[in-house]
């Protein structure tokens, strides 16, 4: 077991059952993440079901990936406030789903704002403070990452999907360890952008670890 | 055997191919794309695949391929079964040779479509027998026996997976080796022809063979029966998952049947469900297509269950399932009570509904036609695409969208009745080729005065990008003729057809009005790729002179453009340089760099 790993449920074959959910806005690179989350669990011997969606809502819209680690016997959805981990890849993406994070769960929050076109129509509010404060007030452990500009500093923002991984695998509460992510990168992401990626891992990665020491 | 995550369209392609497919078509639909998208990418080359123009062009080169004797696969959304549904209602009469499945994907919620049809009915009106996977894993097996099944009674069989299931991944086994399906091809034989003697005839086959079906889906290994008890629980799809997951550790208190063949319903399966039993609760997504097989059963049978769904009221018809409904409504079967969740108070949450992207094409393209019938009364008939988006605040310029094509044959009724109204119909460049065509024949041939602006971005984009007929690009990543639009429009009859870049205001808004003014149907092209399709080649940024006057944000809805502490902002990451919003803003503040 990893450091800081609390108990949890087994779900049938004896195995480390965890539920993640990623929550964010179509285009940030949600489904990458999921893919690469479930494809080192996969490497490590785990029956993975993962969720998403695709299709019309991609267009700049809601979206909501569920990764459920050893979960044979499991839907492919994970259940309201059983969410061990939820990784916010936009704040108030991670207050809509908070309801799926357990009271046990941790959140991992990229900072950086994106402003939905009827934001900036003016017609709906965004109160980033009393979206956080929600955030913080609904799970036990909260942390705050600025994924954005440590993704702008590997190179590409678009790297964000990478930097929170970095960021989650810093958290130990996953079943494997960073290098078990780390090969998922390797294995399945373009070579040509490799450097760039594995920077922003470990940009992700370090920041947490220095701001939970 | 290998161990990979698939999404359940991935596991759907692979069981096709491991049950060695000859023939794929299919048009692309949410959420069905990605199985022949699959087959596409992973093609050797001795599969034939095509995206075909529509559904019905699909569903017949499939039954060409399935009477020679080819093992055939047509791919389709719920409602592309509506376009196909002519060549698939004579086919359950004149049968197949080789096997052939048809995979029409249904969307609960809905996520991506007009309607939530549910195609089990098509199963039971066609007379032909369906397959509903709970799972990707089972999809990748179940369609294999599919195809067997299909030759073995010789007819269509088909195959439908919901949203949950085709968009889920789950921990596929894949084994080496897949079996190899020769055709030895066709065989002239009045059978193939069908006439309405034939028909009589073939109808009292058809009604024989769903005796013989029901019979053998009884046995069929992934129809299933399990626990005891006097209340019952029968459920398919997604929501047999569910309940799976929720009933694990209780499984001795209740009966609990899986139903992977809603149609032709296994009905030995389910009279040995039934009996014993005082109460059933039935779980499955869409129409009550189990509940009232169970229903009619129980009733034949001199049953006394008590069998409660949607029609009872304790399910709901509408919406996509979850796991929490599926618990709650067992819960209540089950008397057991529930505890009162805490309420908390949620902040005020942007709503996000999906968007055009920024620098998409159509934006400019909406925009032009705006401003050029800003002082005419006019109606804007949409299509089927990412342009539906279109009718979003502040562009709204979408007024009615129906079903693919119809924009440009409403318009028309439209026209009749409002003949001083303006009529513009979009229709994008893919949905053209499906039904558009015909919409202009019949605007030319009854000389309805409307304007047909054809959005050619040089994709199917809302589907992922698919090659069309347009592009010259074919899913056997061959290179074939390019259908030029402009001179398909020119043959139809249409007498004004002009191309403009819609990017371009000036020349767009001009080649509009032009349109617009001509007596008798005419025709726009507006040509600009698909952001998708290229690398920007500039970005723009906001000066120094912006004097906030919020044009920009007003006008067209860009969401690379926000405010933010009072001032406006373009998002480098989300630019794509259409130049939009430069040349709406009055004071030339908004200037393009080198990306």
């Amino acid at each position: 077991m990893f450091a800081g790993m609390p108990e949890r449920i087994h779900r049938g074959c004896g195995s480390l059952s965890i539920d993640i959910l990623i929550a964010g806005v179509g285009g940030q690179g949600t489904v990458l993440a999921s893919r690469l989350l479930a494809a080192a669990a996969i490497d490590e011997g785990y029956f993975v079901r993962t969720s998403e969606t695709i299709g019309m809502a991609q267009r700049g819209g809601c979206v909501v990936s569920h990764i459920r680690i050893d979960s044979k016997e499991a839907s492919p959805v994970i259940p309201w406030g059983k969410a061990d981990i939820l990784i916010g890849f936009e704040p108030s993406e991670a207050a809509r789903n908070i309801y799926r994070l357990s009271e046990e769960g941790s959140c991992i929050v990229n900072t950086k704002e994106i402003k939905p076109v009827t934001a900036s129509l003016g017609t709906v509010s965004y109160d980033i403070d009393a979206v956080n404060k929600y955030i913080s007030a609904n799970s036990k452990k909260a942390v705050f990452i600025d994924g954005y500009s440590l993704a702008q500093k590997a190179g590409s923002v678009k790297a964000l999907n990478i930097v929170l991984l970095g960021a989650t695998a810093a958290e130990s509460l996953l079943p494997f360890g960073k290098s078990s992510i780390e090969k998922a990168i390797k294995d399945n992401v373009n070579p040509k952008f490799m450097d760039m990626n594995i920077k922003a891992f470990n940009y992700g990665f370090d920041y947490i670890k220095s701001i939970c020491k | 055997m290998v161990k990979r995550l698939l999404m359940g369209n991935e596991a759907i392609a692979l069981g096709a191919i491991h049950a060695g497919v000859n023939v794929v078509a299919g048009y692309p639909g949410t959420p069905s794309t990605e199985v022949l998208e699959t087959i596409s990418e992973i093609n050797k080359g001795e599969i034939y695949v095509e995206w075909s123009v529509n559904e019905k062009a699909a569903m017949e080169v499939a039954a060409g391929a399935a009477i020679a004797g080819a093992r055939a696969l047509v791919t389709m959304k719920q409602v592309g079964l509506n376009v196909a549904s002519d060549p698939l209602m004579s086919l359950s009469y004149i049968g197949v040779k080789g096997g052939m499945v048809v995979l029409v994907a249904d969307d609960p919620g809905p996520f991506s479509s007009q309607t939530e049809q549910d195609t089990r009915h098509f199963a039971h009106f066609s007379n032909l027998p369906v397959f509903d996977p709970s799972s990707p894993e089972e999809a990748f097996e179940m369609i294999q026996h599919a195809f067997e099944i299909s030759e073995e009674v010789e007819l269509p069989v088909l195959f439908r997976p919901t949203t949950r299931i085709c968009h889920s991944c789950s921990t596929v086994e894949i084994p080496e080796e897949r079996m190899k399906h020769e055709p030895d091809g066709f065989v002239k034989d009045p059978k193939w022809v069908i006439f309405p003697s034939l028909s009589y005839k073939k109808h009292i086959h058809i009604e024989k063979l769903q005796k013989v079906l029901s019979e053998k889906f009884s046995g069929f290994k992934y129809n299933s029966l399990s626990g005891s008890g006097k209340k019952g629980i029968a459920a398919s799809g997604i929501a047999y998952s569910y309940a799976r997951e929720m009933l694990s550790g209780f499984e001795e208190e209740y009966k609990l049947l899986k139903i992977a063949t809603p149609y032709p319903f296994p009905e030995k399966l389910g009279l040995e469900f039934l009996k014993g039993l005082d109460e059933v609760l039935v779980l499955e997504e869409l129409d009550p297509v189990m509940e009232e097989a169970l229903i009619e059963l129980s009733y034949a049978s001199g049953g006394k269950q008590c069998i409660k769904g949607k029609k009872t009221g304790d399910l709901p018809f509408a919406g996509e399932y979850s796991f929490e409904l599926v618990k709650s409504s067992i819960n209540r079967f089950m008397g057991r009570q529930e505890l009162p969740k805490e309420k908390n108070t949620v902040p005020d949450l942007p709503v996000r509904p999906p968007v055009l992207c920024a620098g998409c094409p159509h934006r400019s393209a909406f925009y032009a036609v705006k401003k050029a019938l800003s002082k005419q009364k006019a109606v804007f008939t949409g299509d089927i695409g990412c342009y539906t988006l279109g009718n979003a605040k502040p562009l709204e310029m979408v007024d009615t969208c129906l079903c693919m094509g119809a924009g440009v044959t409403m318009a028309q009724g439209l026209h009749r009745v409002e003949p001083d109204v303006k009529h513009i119909a979009f229709i994008g460049d893919s949905t053209f080729f499906h039904t558009g065509i015909v919409g202009v024949i019949n605007a030319v041939y009854n000389n309805t005065d409307i304007t047909v602006v054809i959005l050619d971005n040089s994709t199917t984009a809302m589907t992922g990008h698919q090659p069309h007929p347009g592009t010259g690009k074919t899913a056997m990543k061959s290179v074939s003729e390019k259908i030029d639009i402009y001179g398909l429009l020119t043959a139809c009859g249409v007498k004004h057809v002009a191309k403009a870049n819609p990017l371009n205001q000036s020349e767009a808004v001009e080649t509009i009005k032009q349109a617009v003014d001509f007596k008798g149907p005419s025709a726009v092209i507006f040509e600009a790729p698909c952001i998708a399709l290229f690398k920007p080649a500039k970005k723009y940024k906001i000066k120094s002179t912006c004097i906030n006057c919020m044009r920009c944000i007003r006008e067209i809805g860009c969401p690379a453009i926000s405010v933010n502490n009072g001032k406006v902002e373009i998002e480098p990451s989300l630019c794509y340089g259409c130049g939009l919003c430069s040349q709406v803003c009055p004071k030339e503040s908004i200037g393009g760099v080198e990306a």
